[in-house]
């Protein structure tokens, strides 16, 4: 049966060999041995028809607890904040989704254009110099960061703090198995970095003191004093931040930081099951020609006109190869872009609002939740948009129950650190209405009690 | 055929090496800022650093290319164009003059004579030199 | 004023007091946030971001898109990148709430959909690769590499070998190269012969017990089938060295031929290329690494699993090298794909390769009187043509690709590979018809004719694009990377 997503007939099929001067398409391909050849089809399952396909798939969808269905508190690095409607319909634009890393730039101006815009706007809020054009996520977006502080520094140790999100840690211990630099961690017992630890594991061999604000807990970290304790042993300090909070909390670059990464999902970007997502990426002028990744500059044309290019390309795995910055080819175009239509359309106030509103909603819920007996904060660091909670009861328990009256309740923490083992991480954004937390509060107590 | 002033010295990876005194003054030669096109970027070591001949000490890179930048001989560097940095241009317009990059205090004196002359060197262009 | 002359950003059309978005006013009884915080964890300053209205947005971000060339308006035959066409459906799936809603950390038992589907995919991308196990983890073939990467060196690490080297070939991908440095071991770069094949020779000289893989692409840079490929994945193997396949160009093969039956022990997929996932701009794209059974001890974790009707994440398994990606992989991308490899089935991929190839060599014999042919044919999925000839007459590879802007096609890849001169590549795929290949090859020949009679026309192109050539060397010079108010 014909594709519809192949265009030739068999009669255009036809002229076209008889113009190569081929009887048919096997006798094109004699440079592959008879032996390597596959002599039945693939087994696959039997292709679908547009609407039984769509009938499948949603199926498959309908067996998800999604955010439409659920109230969700689930954080720990992706969020459910609100996604203004321009964002799918701009990206739907073939011009933009269907083309390619911007190659020849005459061609490309619109996506040039919209990661300039970008890179600015990631620059501003982080109060960095510069930003690049994204990278894969947040978790490799540190992972990144850290091996640039090694070239930076040329040293071999990191010291990454405990409040660090437990999965980008291992995403960077994974990237810095080659290099083989030693990940050194500063402990969180309290909620936030021991800054005393820190500096005791700060030496002449730090490349770089990683802290995340909030972190991992939902606590905000002390920047200036871990700016600090990195700069005094000549190390650079990495901030790992969610630019959505960063209309309301101060930009790490005001603060000391030397690079600031991050995940950016949260920029109007669907969670779609964790990816793709959005690496944040931003450092100071001295770093940038060690960043990873594409950048673009303005420049002119011929005729004097403003336009866009992919510039400092020497830096990259086409050009340097084997001693590039990174081996990182494409940026995640698509995601940048609408964070960049997202924060056009938020705009200076409304970036400012969704921090207020989700900081006044996840105050409003830590009050409700540890009104509860047994239930109270883990940590009293101040949060954010994100806070631990300590349970009465296993927590998955607490999770499930929760689910059957279509709240997902947050994040067991047992997973990742068995010392919280009866810690639930609870997130809650702008999105959240005082009656889902109130119905989240009535929930969790009758689970608890 | 680019320019090859007949009183310096030159390695096979296109470097130009003057001897002042005690001293031996480098850059690019002016074929290889032509093979480069337009530099855009220049990297130095620090003054007080070691060279070893044969062995990169920098950088220098064109919109489209990177290139190491190689010792003709071992020794300290005692002086770098601080100036290039800002303006890398000067590579392309006076490779042998103020596009100099930096100057060793040799430590090897016997390296010099392992150098090409301005003939072999000519020589080497003209064979397709790579 | 045509679409072409917009030259806006979004903070010049910022007017203070507009608003685009719409969010309700607080319903908790603290509401002001402030007051919440410590005052030394605030911003000082409200972010500069731009004041405009919603119809400001859509206008600017409409107009900015008619900047650009896709695949939806323009054929796109970039070497090695696969632009096919990215089916609306894929899209529409892409978004149903329950894949684009859902949080990664929801319970396992209510995301069963979504592992189900990841497990079916990484089945269905086994037995297209004919691999034993696929991660769907890497975000992008590059990660994909460096997991691959990694896998071999644990592989070797747990049977006590200690190898430093990887062989990769000098017509490959920049990211070849950088992944294998990234994971620690020495590039020994493998001369090829001038029609980019293996030289077998130079091969077996440089294998030693020191070198851990042999990374290849399949077909080649070249648009070429390796023909002695089972040769070198047996030669390799007989000295303990793993075979890497970059499937960068897996489009070509589907159905004809696997990886995993050539002998390769780790390879790659683009789903942005062979499986219709958009290029999106550059990214994000998907990089699933496929590997035989020796090495799935080593993928990374979390691997989905499935045990009678329940699908699960499974963390524990202590040979892993860790993780990649935050979470479980580009999600997203492999609803897509998965939606692509279900409308398609088993035939459609058969008739994706050999269409594939057909328009390939379509292009090849129209264009070999006026171009020189990088290797004579057939070729694959795509093929490389050089300009040399061109350059004699002042004409470069790049004024050529320039060019075509003008006569309404997007460019082939331009200087690679590396290994022919003034090389442009060019990948039509099957998704393009009959008619649009004529039209760029009568394109190609107006240029080779016009290279003769009037250069300049080519050298000064493109004349009908948004800009003119852009100075390179000034944005390298004086990088100018984030707007300001000042610089207006």
């Amino acid at each position: 049966m014909a594709s519809r997503y192949i265009a030739n007939t068999p009669a255009e099929q036809d002229q076209m060999l008889r113009v190569i001067g081929a009887a048919s398409v096997e006798e094109l391909l004699v440079k592959i041995p008879p032996k390597a050849r596959l002599s039945r089809p693939l087994a696959l399952p039997p292709a679908l028809a547009e609407t039984d396909l769509i009938r499948h798939l949603k199926t498959l969808a309908d067996a998800n607890a999604d955010a439409d269905r659920y109230a969700c508190f689930l954080g720990a690095g992706s969020y459910d904040h609100y996604v203004p409607s321009p964002i799918n319909h701009l990206v739907l634009r073939g011009e933009f989704f269907t083309a390619y890393t911007p190659y020849q730039p005459e061609a490309s101006q619109g996506t040039l254009r919209t990661i300039y815009e970008y890179q600015t706007m990631i620059a501003e809020l982080t109060g960095m110099d510069v930003a690049n054009a994204s990278i894969y996520d947040g978790a490799s977006s540190v992972a990144e960061a850290v091996l640039m502080a090694h070239a930076a520094t040329e040293r071999t140790e990191v010291v990454v703090s405990h409040g660090v999100n437990p999965l980008y840690r291992r995403v960077t211990a994974t990237y810095c198995e080659g290099p083989r630099m030693r990940l050194r961690d500063a402990g969180a017992p309290g909620g936030t970095t021991d800054l005393a630890a820190a500096t005791r594991l700060c030496g002449p061999k730090t490349a770089a003191l990683v802290v995340q604000s909030p972190n991992f807990y939902g606590c905000l970290e002390d920047i200036a004093s871990a700016a600090e304790i990195a700069h005094a042993a000549g190390a650079v300090l990495i901030v790992v931040a969610d630019p959505v909070n960063l209309g309301v909390l101060e930009a790490p670059g005001k603060l000391g930081a030397d690079l600031v990464v991050g995940e950016g999902q949260g920029l109007g970007v669907p969670m779609s099951f964790g990816g793709p997502n959005l690496g944040v990426f931003a450092a100071k002028r001295e770093l940038v020609r060690r960043m990873p990744g594409r950048l673009v500059g303005a420049t002119v044309d011929r005729d004097g006109r403003r336009g866009f290019v992919l510039t400092l390309q020497t830096r990259e795995q086409h050009i340097r190869r084997a001693k590039a910055t990174s081996n990182i080819c494409t940026n995640v175009a698509l995601c940048a872009l609408m964070a960049t239509i997202y924060l056009a359309t938020l705009g200076r106030h409304g970036l400012v609002k969704v921090g207020e509103l989700s900081a006044a909603k996840a105050h409003y819920a830590a009050r409700r939740l540890t009104a509860l007996s047994g239930v109270s904060l883990r940590f009293q660091a101040p949060f954010f948009k994100e806070f631990t909670l300590k349970l009465p009861k296993p927590p998955d328990r607490v999770v499930a129950r929760l689910a059957k009256e279509r709240i997902l309740a947050g994040v067991p923490l047992k997973a990742f650190d068995r010392a919280l083992a009866d810690c639930l991480l609870v997130a809650v954004t702008e999105k959240r209405t005082k009656e889902e937390i109130d119905a989240f509060a009535q929930a969790l107590e009758r689970a608890v009690v | 055929m680019p320019h090859v002033p007949k009183e310096l010295r030159y390695t096979r990876d296109h470097e130009w090496a003057k001897r002042e005194d005690d001293r031996v003054r480098v850059g690019i030669t002016a074929y290889a800022a032509e093979q480069l096109g337009d530099v855009v970027f220049v990297e130095l070591p620090k003054v007080g650093a070691t060279a070893t001949a044969k062995k990169p000490f920098g950088v220098v890179e064109s919109v489209k290319a990177v290139s190491d930048l190689f010792a003709p001989v071992s020794g300290e560097i005692v002086e770098v164009n601080t100036g290039l940095p800002q303006a890398p241009e000067t590579v392309n317009a006076d490779p042998y003059g103020r596009g100099w990059m930096l100057v060793i205090a040799p430590s090897h004196k016997a390296e010099w004579a392992q150098l090409l002359t301005a003939e072999q060197y000519e020589e080497f262009l003209a064979q397709g030199a790579h | 004023m045509s679409a072409a002359s917009y030259d806006k950003l979004i903070f010049e059309l910022s007017s203070p007091g507009r608003v685009a978005y719409s969010l309700p006013e607080s319903d908790v009884p603290t509401s002001d946030a402030r007051s919440l915080l410590p005052e030394a964890y605030l911003r000082a300053e409200a972010p500069r971001l731009p004041e405009v209205s919603e119809f400001d947005v859509v206008r600017h971000y409409s107009r900015l898109s008619q900047l650009n060339y896709g695949v939806d308006t323009h054929f796109y035959p970039l070497g090695s990148c696969t632009m096919k066409y990215n089916p609306k459906i894929n899209e529409d799936m892409a978004r149903v709430a329950g894949f684009a809603r859902l949080h990664p950390l929801a319970p396992e038992a209510l995301s069963q959909g979504a592992l189900r589907l990841m497990h079916e995919l990484a089945a269905m991308l086994a037995e297209i690769a004919g691999m034993d196990a696929v991660s769907l983890q890497p975000a992008a073939g590059a990660q994909g590499e460096l997991a691959g990467v990694l896998m071999i060196r644990a592989y070797h690490a747990a049977r006590g070998e200690k190898r430093t080297k990887v062989l990769v070939p000098d017509s490959a991908h920049g990211t070849n190269p950088a992944s294998t440095a990234l994971a620690g071991y020495e590039v020994v770069e493998v001369k090829s012969q001038p029609n980019g094949e293996v030289d077998l020779d130079e091969l077996a000289r440089h294998l030693d017990t020191d070198v851990a893989a042999f990374m290849i692409t399949v077909p080649n840079t070249l648009g070429m089938f390796e023909p002695r490929i089972v040769e070198i994945t047996e030669l390799c193997h007989a000295k303990g060295v793993q075979v890497y396949m970059d499937g960068a160009n897996l489009n070509a093969i589907l159905g004809i031929t696997r990886p995993g039956d050539l002998g390769f022990d780790v390879c790659h997929f683009n789903l942005h290329k062979t499986f219709t996932t958009p290029h999106g701009g550059g990214g994000p794209g998907a990089g699933p690494v496929g590997v035989k059974a020796h090495l799935e001890p080593f993928l990374p974790v979390p691997v989905v699993t499935k045990d009678g009707d329940r699908y699960a994440l499974d963390w524990k398994r202590p040979q892993s090298i860790g993780k990649l990606q935050a979470f479980w992989g580009n999600f997203g991308m492999h609803v897509r794909a998965y939606t692509y490899i279900r409308t398609m089935g088993a035939d459609g991929l058969r008739s994706v390769a050999d269409n594939a190839i057909l328009n390939a060599n379509y292009i090849m014999k129209r264009l070999e009187k006026a171009y020189d042919v990088a290797v004579p044919g057939p070729c694959m999925h795509e093929c490389v043509v050089s300009a040399r000839r061109q350059k004699k007459l002042g004409v470069t590879a790049t004024d050529i690709a320039k060019r075509l802007l003008d006569l309404g096609f997007y460019a082939p890849s331009t200087y690679f590979p590396l290994i022919v001169e003034e090389a442009l590549m060019i990948e039509p795929t099957e998704t393009e018809a009959k008619e649009t290949l004529d039209a760029f090859c009568d394109a190609m020949i107006q240029i080779a004719r016009e290279t003769e009679t009037s250069p300049q026309v080519v050298q000064d192109a493109p004349v009908t694009t948004p800009v003119r050539r852009l100075d390179q060397t000034r944005a390298a010079r004086e990088p100018d990377l984030r707007w300001s108010p000042a610089a207006k």
